[in-house]
């Protein structure tokens, strides 16, 4: 045995489990998380997998944290090596002081081999293969005994995963004996033969009531379900794909006639991204709440018509679940890299609102928000997810429901106000905030307008006039500014007095929070604020302007948030500094405070 | 080419509609197209079959992509909303406009740059899902906009007017319509207002994609000797394949048929068609013989015309989808949201 591992690892470790994708471990993963989950101990699962549906090596990192961090951790604790490929990188990539359970069902590799560590060897397959009849059953059953492995060695209830199981296949009865079967082989193995639990163990809390454990994707498409969006037009792209498949799951139980079947939406696969937008546009012209879920690639097929959106004024509702890299990049890896891409999509003056969600609950509200705001704006508007938030499991508070809600359809004229109206032009700011009012086809004949994306004046007419051109972009200007008063405001994490301040947004929240934490710990105050939109709201640039020194953290190579904080905020790029991350793994803790420590050590910025 | 502003003047012996409507009522704006282009015959007969059809013009909307077909829209049903998209895309805008009110009647306008080249995707597409609507193509075989490159529809062998030859095979509109699924495959010519009317009349009334080529030659870029789309050419080599005529719900046929030449197609709202066939052994309902019917004809430097064939079974996207009847975008919003009671339940996966 060697060292042991510090005594703070009660409800306070990371556990990684190394596959082969296509063998099933997604719902062994899946089972120890909640149950952990279920004991009242805060968990947060992250998937590492490849572009690839079977063969290829596949990450699940859990980590425990009876703090609440919901951040990707710093170290590994335990690693369940089952796929002999990346013995060697996962025996690396463990902490000092860990463990490191493998199948010895056959010979040690010799990779598996490190001093300060300790290993423990499972005859997983031998068991199983023993047990369980049919080369599938074998293989997924060797996955959930490596859980009840883990079960006896961190103290794991088997009652609650008993529960979850019952829960999970109550369809199925017969799985749930076969996967109890299958736990019970892990877990004796393991109290016969290792000191259970280990220092590294469980132990049961309260501190998951009222939080639930969703991915943003699933949570987004809540938020069109309940947004009241009838229509969704899209092409499949990872790692938006799975958004579209949650809503259609939804509306199959929610939105379709229990005795004739009919259906209150309409889904449409279009053939690429570029049929999508133009779906949802013309969806979103006709009066119905549409959307559309993508990701970096997507947006820049459908660049064109989202300038058309912008200059005709049309609602849309897109998600931007971004992942990594330019071109095909890394599909099933996460950055931050689309804001200037999508911010400013398309060509000649054109801009787009974007809606920045941190988790999963704020996917659900900033969906809701995001339709709002594009019927009241009358234009598309973004909502920026990431592969982190989309895809993976997060502990975040219950996504909540106001019966009181009213949807806010914006600037419409119905066939009563235009039967009255004495002169309808679709693009005249009656109000003087940029917006002007909109009829819908078919509702009066006054209503009659034609919607194009060539010069157009006040009235909608045709126009290659200077002046009426120049009218129109001010106005859309204008309208820009009121967008800036609508939007959500950023969240402030701190007295607002500090002389450093950190900003940041979306997915990149739970390692600042958990930074800032820390460094709060060791006596260094710093605010923190969180963005939620752009166009910023005023509040954005006199948090900056209150501050000597900003940090701004973000997730990708170029400091895109940082440029347009410049660009848009007219604020002392100076104080700016970065600290960037775009390996495309979520972000660290780490990442931020070691950064943000060393340029105070060095003094004030440059 | 005109810049006045056209006046709303009706001769009080204008012949009125059942809608109370003249034929004025169904017109739009003043056409900025060459003099003598054919899309304004083509604009005309939109108009004309509106009017007969007596169709409330607010319940329309006009579609169109980029060219200059697709301006044609703001030429007539001054009344219907109109929406103009980019390059080749009108078949996605209509797609969604469609899904989200499936009572408004939808007149798509485009050419063959606009459908056969950048939006050949969007157009495949729009058939495949048979969406309902009236999809007209005005088919010059030029890119008039940007003044004179050939399109996808130029026949091997024509010549542009500055003498270059193209030797790349055209795609076809009918061709790949049949090939793609349409339901409801027509050809036209803007020169002959008689046979095209009937044709856009059946075409509104039918219940999915209608697709209607039109050859509508281009005066200025593709009307001189050489090109298979000048007007002379195509009065030389058009050939009515099957006179269409229209029949509203309750009207009597009028002409005497003769047993045996002429096909009767009921629409679901009522409408009849009668086909009378033009070439004996030609048959506008079977999709295989009419595909290798119009190939072979084309072969031979002719172009059938006609509503070539048409098909009333096939289900439209909202059949497929099974959407409920009523407008998705009337939905009252409490059908639609599930509230804070199901939240509840939702959420209990995710404990």
């Amino acid at each position: 045995m060697s060292e042991p591992s510090p005594p703070d690892c009660l409800n306070n470790f990371t556990v990684k489990l190394a596959n082969v994708n296509g063998t099933g471990s997604a719902s062994a993963n899946t089972l120890l998380m909640k149950s952990i989950f279920r004991m009242g101990v805060p968990v947060v699962g992250k998937n590492y997998f490849p572009s690839n549906i079977q063969g290829l090596p596949t990450w699940y990192e859990i980590r425990v944290s009876r703090d609440g961090y919901i951040g990707r951790s710093d170290g590994i604790d335990l690693i369940v090596a089952m796929n002999a490929e990346t013995y060697r990188r996962d025996l690396e990539s463990l902490s000092p002081g860990g463990y490191l359970i493998y199948d010895s069902t056959w010979p040690r590799s010799h990779l598996l081999h490190r001093e300060d560590v300790n290993i423990l060897g499972v005859p997983l397959s031998g068991m199983c293969n023993a047990t369980f009849d049919g080369v599938r059953a074998r293989i997924l059953m060797k996955n959930i005994a490596y859980v009840g492995v883990l079960a006896a060695l961190l103290e794991i209830d088997l009652e609650v995963i008993a529960g979850l199981l019952k829960d999970t296949f109550a369809s199925k009865p017969k799985l749930v004996d076969a996967n109890l079967q299958a736990i019970r082989l892990g877990y004796d193995y393991a109290l016969e033969h290792f000191d259970c639990p280990l220092p590294i163990r469980v132990a049961p809390l309260d501190l998951t009531a009222g939080k639930v454990m969703i991915d943003g994707n699933t949570a987004a498409a809540l938020g069109c379900l309940y947004a009241g969006a009838t229509v969704g037009a899209w092409y499949p792209i990872t790692p938006s794909t799975s958004l579209m498949d949650a809503f259609r799951s939804f509306c199959a139980r929610h939105r379709t006639d229990a005795s004739t079947g009919e259906r209150r939406y309409c889904i449409i696969q279009a053939e690429d991204e570029l049929a999508a937008i133009g779906m949802v546009l013309g969806a979103s012209w006709n009066g119905a709440r549409a959307f559309t879920p993508t990701s970096g690639p997507g947006i820049s097929l459908m660049s064109e018509f989202l300038g058309f959106g912008y200059f005709a004024e049309i609602p849309a509702v897109l998600f931007n679940v971004q992942r990594a890299g330019p071109s095909t990049g890394l599909p099933t890896r996460t950055q931050q890299a689309d804001l200037l891409s999508s911010a400013y999509a398309s060509h000649g003056d054109t801009r787009h609102v974007l809606l920045f969600p941190a988790d999963p609950a704020e996917c659900f509200e900033l969906a809701v928000a995001a339709f709002d705001l594009a019927e009241r704006l009358q234009t598309p508007v973004i909502v920026m997810s990431d592969l982190d938030i989309g895809m993976n499991d997060w502990m975040c508070p219950e996504l909540t429901w106001d019966d009181d809600y009213e949807p806010d359809r914006g600037k419409v004229l119905d066939a009563g106000a235009l039967e009255k109206i004495e002169r309808f032009w679709r693009y005249e700011d009656v109000d003087g905030d940029g917006i002007g009012y909109r009829s819908l086809p078919g509702a009066h004949p006054n209503g009659a307008y034609f919607t194009r994306g060539s010069g157009h004046n006040a009235a909608a007419r045709y126009t290659e006039d200077s002046g009426e051109y120049v009218e129109v972009v001010d106005r859309l200007r204008r309208k820009w500014d009121t967008a800036a008063t609508l939007v959500p405001e950023p969240v402030l994490t701190g007295s607002g007095r500090a002389s450093v301040g950190l900003l940041s947004f979306g997915s990149c929240d739970g390692a600042v929070s958990e930074a800032l934490a820390r460094m709060q710990d060791e006596g260094v105050s710093l605010d923190y604020l969180r963005v939620r939109a752009f166009p910023f709201s005023e509040s954005v640039r006199a948090f900056v302007d209150a501050h000597e020194r900003v940090f701004v953290i973000e997730q990708n190579r170029d400091a895109q948030l940082r440029s347009m904080l410049i660009t848009e905020t007219g604020v002392d790029p100076r104080k700016l500094e970065s600290v960037l991350c775009y390996d495309g793994l979520p972000m660290c803790y780490r990442t931020v405070s070691d950064a943000v420590q060393a340029a105070l050590a060095r003094g004030a910025a440059a | 080419m005109s810049f006045m502003t056209k006046p709303k003047v009706a001769h009080p012996g204008l012949r009125r509609n059942e809608l109370g409507l003249t034929r004025r009522d169904y017109e739009g704006g003043m056409s900025t197209l060459c003099a003598g282009c054919g899309h304004d015959s083509v604009t005309a007969s939109i108009v004309q079959a509106c009017f007969e059809l007596a169709l409330p013009p607010h319940r329309v909307a006009k579609m169109s992509g980029i060219g200059c077909s697709s301006k044609t829209p703001a030429y007539f049903l001054n009344a219907a909303h109109g929406f103009n998209s980019v390059h080749g895309r009108m078949p996605a805008v209509a797609t969604g406009a469609n899904a989200a009110n499936r009572d408004l009647t939808y007149i798509g306008v485009s050419g063959d740059g606009d459908s056969l080249s950048i939006g050949l995707g969007q157009f495949c597409h729009a058939m495949r899902r048979n969406l309902d609507m009236v999809y007209i193509i005005e088919n010059n075989g030029v890119y008039g906009l940007t003044k004179g490159q050939f399109s996808a529809s130029a026949d091997i062998g024509t010549k542009a007017k500055r003498g270059e030859v193209n030797e790349q095979p055209p795609i076809d509109p009918v061709l790949t319509a049949l090939a793609m699924g349409g339901t409801f495959v027509a050809r036209g010519f803007s020169g002959d207002k008689e046979h095209l009317i009937p044709l856009i009349k059946a075409a509104i009334r039918h219940r999915g994609f209608a697709l209607i080529d039109v050859l509508s030659p281009c005066v200025t870029f593709n009307d001189h000797e050489d090109s298979t789309k000048s007007y002379a050419f195509t009065r030389q080599f058009y050939h009515p394949a099957v006179h269409t005529d229209f029949v509203a719900p309750a009207s009597e046929i009028a002409a005497e048929y003769q047993a045996g030449d002429a096909v009767e197609v009921i629409l679901h709202d009522g409408s009849r068609i009668c086909l009378r066939k033009a070439r004996e052994d030609y048959d506008p309902t079977d999709r295989e013989k009419a595909f290798g019917y119009v190939k072979r004809r084309m072969r031979e430097g002719e172009y059938l015309t006609g509503l070539l064939y048409v098909e009333t079974e096939g289900r439209e996207m909202h059949e497929i989808n099974r959407t409920v009847e009523a407008p998705l975008n009337e939905m009252p919003f409490d059908s639609l949201c599930p509230g804070a009671g199901a939240l509840d339940g939702i959420l209990s996966r995710y404990r």
